[in-house]
């Protein structure tokens, strides 16, 4: 049905329960206990786990695929936001408009950054997009001043047109985001005994985008376009002696994902309509590179992990000071406890992105699979454990010879 | 009429005269076999044929059609598929996979958006690529991630996938190049079977004599870039140019 | 023609900087055929070797001068380095002003320390790895050093001046024959520009006139047959990384009284450091060399108020620029080799 198999919708069908329920899933925690800052389950945090979900499927397609390593993804994420904005700034508050022209916009940029860029392959192609990034980022900075407002960034005001809707509202402030009159600042609250659960409006509205991105990502994956992607990454040259032409599938591929890259940003203007030059610097492109290879380039889940996982431990590991860290560590005598802390300092608080990088350096050194063969490992070691002659056919092929179907 | 016509090509690569004056017609049904020593530019003459380099002057005529300027994915297209020297395959999908790609490539041409139709859902290239698989031995290996084959497999595996396209043409490039004489033997056995069970137009090019006088009907012998003879294995065996050119020094 | 000349010597300084990075990415390409995101890091490390130096060398005690009286009628308390109570204040005072050239004799063995660390510890493991996991394990560790250097030092910029004798500027133009102080250039600018040169040169002689350059120029040609010859080439690219760093840091030292140094400097001179690497040329250690003076050059014209004018914006992207165009029309860049890094 609708094109997937039975393992495709237990795996789509968990993902949904996994998104849907999140609020409750992301708050095992009563609100004001000690462990309450391990929870997870409030609006801007489930709001960017699913953002990043999407743009770090959206790079998968690319990067998984097709092999292409690109440094510049952030420039789509960054010019989807700017156009958000400016729908809101234009046209009206409803994110609709916003989001399909964030894709729009991006889909044209990566059109014309990929056309060039894939003319070469390989370092040279990360480069080019790298160059390209970093030049948006720049423009963006300086001369584009009058579309990105510069360092300060594009912020909505009580004089933009808003041609379909007001400029201001009766009590003359800015109008916020919405989705046909449904604010997407609306929380619904449900307190049981001791848990506090939020479900908030832009919250559902990213879990389902990024649940229709998941699955287009997967009927991708599943369809003979996605077997030509991975037969780009695989051997071009057999694929050109094969009659095929690689470069438009690359460029597809590169469209896609900048296209997914683009409604990210556009949704993350929805959630919080301002967008900034920042969003495009190639550091962040690094970042969603991190997402994806730490949850498993080529994976279908992977990338969501990725994504879930960097966001989540921004959230809590920055949120660790001194003072919680000597709290944790109370029960020690004084000396043990204040070495303790001096050891874990510098990888919390403002230390996440050291804490970052060594993880991304231990993934890619020993797990180049990421979290998704890390959990294959795992289970193969129990598999062989119950198992010990063990059934991996793919390995050993010639003990069983299939029947043809 | 032969099915590829070559007329006149000349390539020169800077003072180098790799191609000279080269003649050749390869006919329908037959296998034709390309042979010369080291350097006489069989690798430039077949790079000529599948669009890689172009020829200074001369024609190469396919089918009625003119391959030059055209890419190597066009000519594919036109009907000539390529067995590398050392097999080239998409090793990190499966056998089955391998073989789909190029029914795709047939059915849809060099390049189409079929991202929302799914590859379960083709039975009928499965099918087709499945027949394939079982002609040359390999269904029960179907599954199997194709990098981690031996390499007899492998240019199996290629062969399979040339095939399946159902090619006017198939260029065999120096098919047993490195192999083992049992390797060798198996590969001219396939290439045998191969023959055996359809109609097919080969051109090889190979400079081991034992598979050349095996398997060819018809023989250029290349020497410097130019064509010295063409003929019959038998004819060619007792050609005393040849063997001069030839023969008298690989022997 | 005074502003064009002006705009050469102001694209020098940064020029060199580039060429110093990119002849350090090059000889690491080119021998290990390793892609190193984490170059940009060795030229902040250096940078901040210089930082540590002189930071050393102020470290002070306070005597309370009984003499004096501060602005709250407090007796006065004096700062006084260890140095200059050690050497006396002539010698030690010398030695705090020098401090930024004296940091190359520190910053040699650290840098060569780094890079044997870096290339045994990490990089060794990334030979026959794909290239993009190389791309990806550097750039883990280039994050990891930045937040190490951020965290030690802090996150705002460290000014180092450079010694007394060498603020101020010198009048360029006055030698050329123009008029007085239209052509004025510091001479700290100057010293970067001749030692970038003598490093270069050093550098290439290196290579050209010893066994071991020679040795490595053939390994860059055709590692494999060099490695049949029975020499062992891994350890010579050992040291190779050493130097490659070390000629980063030393950038990295002297650059400091041109920009006080930050913990994102290596990031942001790395980037460009690539695209000069690319308009260069793979695997080319002349290309890397002019392309970086002359991306520094037109950099600094890019910048000219009147080139502002007619296409605004432009300096901020001439170097993406001509990267792209040189990209896309000889893809080997300017003095490319044939088959480096082309998969």
């Amino acid at each position: 049905m609708l094109g997937l198999d039975k393992k495709d919708w237990t795996l789509l069908l968990i993902v949904a329960v996994l998104a849907l329920a999140a609020p409750f899933i992301l708050n095992p925690f009563p609100a004001g206990s000690e462990l309450a800052q391990f929870n997870a389950g409030y609006p801007d945090l489930m709001q960017r786990f699913a953002i990043f979900g999407i743009f770090a499927i959206g790079f998968n397609i690319l990067f998984g695929l097709t092999g292409y390593l690109s440094f510049g993804h952030a420039a789509f994420l960054g010019v989807g936001s700017y156009s958000a904005v400016w729908m809101f700034k234009l046209l009206s508050m409803n994110v609709v408009p916003a989001i399909l022209l964030s894709m729009v916009v991006a889909a044209l940029f990566s059109l014309l950054i990929g056309f060039v860029s894939l003319r070469r392959s390989g370092i040279y192609f990360s480069i080019l997009t790298l160059a390209f990034a970093q030049m948006s980022f720049n423009l963006a900075y300086s001369v584009l001043t009058p579309i990105t407002n510069g360092e300060t960034g594009l912020q909505l005001t009580l004089d933009d047109p808003r041609i379909l809707g007001a400029s201001a509202t009766a009590d003359g402030s800015i109008p916020v985001t919405n989705l046909f009159g449904l604010e997407m600042r609306s929380t619904f609250e449900l307190e049981i005994g001791a848990w506090l659960f939020q479900f908030n409006a832009g919250y559902y509205l990213c879990a389902v985008i990024m649940l229709l991105a998941f699955y287009a990502a997967m009927r991708i994956f599943r369809s003979p376009f996605g077997i030509m992607l991975r037969a780009v990454k695989s051997n071009q040259q057999r694929m050109t002696y094969t009659g095929l032409n690689p470069r438009p599938y690359t460029l597809a591929a590169f469209v896609i994902s900048g296209m997914y890259a683009g409604l990210a940003g556009g949704l993350m203007a929805s959630m919080d309509p301002l967008a900034g030059a920042e969003r495009m610097q190639w550091t962040a492109s690094g970042e969603v590179v991190l997402m994806t290879i730490l949850g498993g380039a080529g994976t279908l889940l992977g990338p969501v992990l990725g994504a879930g996982f960097i966001k989540y431990f921004e959230n809590i590991f920055s949120k660790i000071n001194d003072n919680v860290l000597h709290g944790w560590f109370s029960f020690l005598p004084d000396g043990l406890e204040d070495l303790l802390v001096s050891i874990v300092h510098p990888f919390v608080g403002k230390g996440w992105h050291l804490t970052l990088g060594i993880l991304f350096m231990l993934v890619v050194i020993f797990l180049p699979g990421g979290l998704i063969e890390g959990g294959q490992r795992i289970v193969r070691l129990f598999r062989k454990k119950k198992a010990p002659r063990g059934e991996d056919a793919d390995h050993h092929p010639k003990e069983t010879p299939h029947v043809a179907e | 009429m032969g099915i590829l016509e070559v007329k006149g090509v000349n390539k020169r690569f800077g003072g180098l005269q790799a191609l000279g004056d080269v003649n050749l017609s390869v006919q329908e049904n037959t296998v034709h076999a390309i042979i010369g020593p080291n350097g006489a530019g069989k690798s430039t003459l077949l790079n000529c044929l599948v669009g890689k380099l172009i020829p200074d002057t001369g024609s190469v005529m396919f089918d009625g059609q003119s391959v030059l300027g055209r890419k190597p994915h066009e000519i594919n297209q036109m009907g000539i598929s390529r067995v590398f020297q050392t097999p080239e395959i998409f090793g990190d999908l499966t056998v089955l996979e391998n073989v789909l790609i190029p029914c795709f490539a047939r059915r849809d041409g060099a390049f189409r958006m079929h991202a929302f139709e799914t590859v379960a859902n083709e039975a009928e290239m499965i099918e087709k690529a499945m027949t394939m698989l079982e002609d040359v031995n390999m269904a029960d290996k179907r599954h199997m991630h194709s990098a981690s084959m031996s390499r007899g497999d492998k240019r199996r595996l290629e062969m399979a996938m040339c095939l399946v396209q159902e090619p006017k043409l198939l260029l065999l490039d120096e098919p047993t190049a490195g192999m083992a004489r049992a390797d060798t033997n198996n590969t001219i056995d396939l290439l045998k079977e191969i023959k055996a069970k359809r109609d097919i137009t080969m051109a090889i090019i190979e400079h081991d004599m034992h598979v050349v006088f095996s398997l060819a009907d018809r023989i250029t012998v290349l020497a410097q870039g130019t064509p010295l003879v063409e003929d019959t294995p038998e004819n060619i065996k007792g050609h005393p140019k040849v063997r001069e050119a030839y023969l008298g020094e690989s022997a | 023609m005074d502003a064009i000349l002006l705009q050469i010597l102001n694209g020098l300084d940064k020029g060199s900087a580039y060429a110093l990075i990119a002849l350090g990415l090059t000889l690491i390409f080119g021998t290990l055929g390793v892609v190193n995101f984490a170059h940009g890091a060795l030229f902040m490390i250096g940078a901040f070797c210089a930082v540590t130096l002189s930071k050393f060398l102020t470290l002070s005690f306070e005597t309370v001068d009984p003499t004096k009286t501060d602005f709250l009628g407090q007796p006065l308390k004096v700062k006084t380095p260890y140095v200059e109570a050690w050497f006396g204040p002539d010698f030690g005072g010398a030695l705090i002003d020098w401090a930024v050239p004296l940091s190359i004799l520190f910053a040699i063995p650290v840098m060569i320390t780094v890079g044997f660390v870096m290339e045994r510890g990490l990089i060794k493991h990334f030979y026959k790895r794909p290239h993009a996991d190389q791309i990806l394990v550097t750039f883990g560790l280039a994050i990891v050093l930045q937040e190490i250097i951020k965290q030690v030092y802090g996150a705002n910029p460290i000014p180092t001046p450079a010694p007394d004798a060498f603020r101020g500027s010198f009048d360029f133009g006055v030698l050329l024959g123009f008029d007085p102080s239209v052509i004025i250039y510091p001479y700290w600018r100057l010293v970067y520009f001749l030692f970038a040169a003598v490093i270069i040169g050093a550098v290439f002689a290196f290579l050209q006139f010893t066994t071991f350059g020679m040795v490595v120029r053939a390994g860059m040609a055709d590692r494999e047959t060099v490695g049949l010859l029975g020499i062992n080439i891994d350890r010579r690219f050992t040291i190779m990384f050493g130097i490659a760093a070390a000629v980063a840091g030393l950038a990295g030292v002297m650059y400091t009284p041109i920009n006080s140094p930050n913990y994102h400097m290596g990031m942001d001179f790395l980037v460009l450091s690539f695209v000069v690497v690319v308009v260069g040329g793979m695997g080319s250690l002349p290309g890397a060399v002019a392309a970086g003076f002359l991306l520094g050059i037109l950099e600094s014209f890019a910048s000219m108020n009147e080139i502002k004018s007619l296409i605004p914006g432009i300096d901020q992207i001439i170097i993406y620029l001509v990267a792209i165009v040189i990209l896309l029309t000889r893809p080997r860049g300017l003095m490319g080799r044939k088959g480096v890094m082309e998969d």
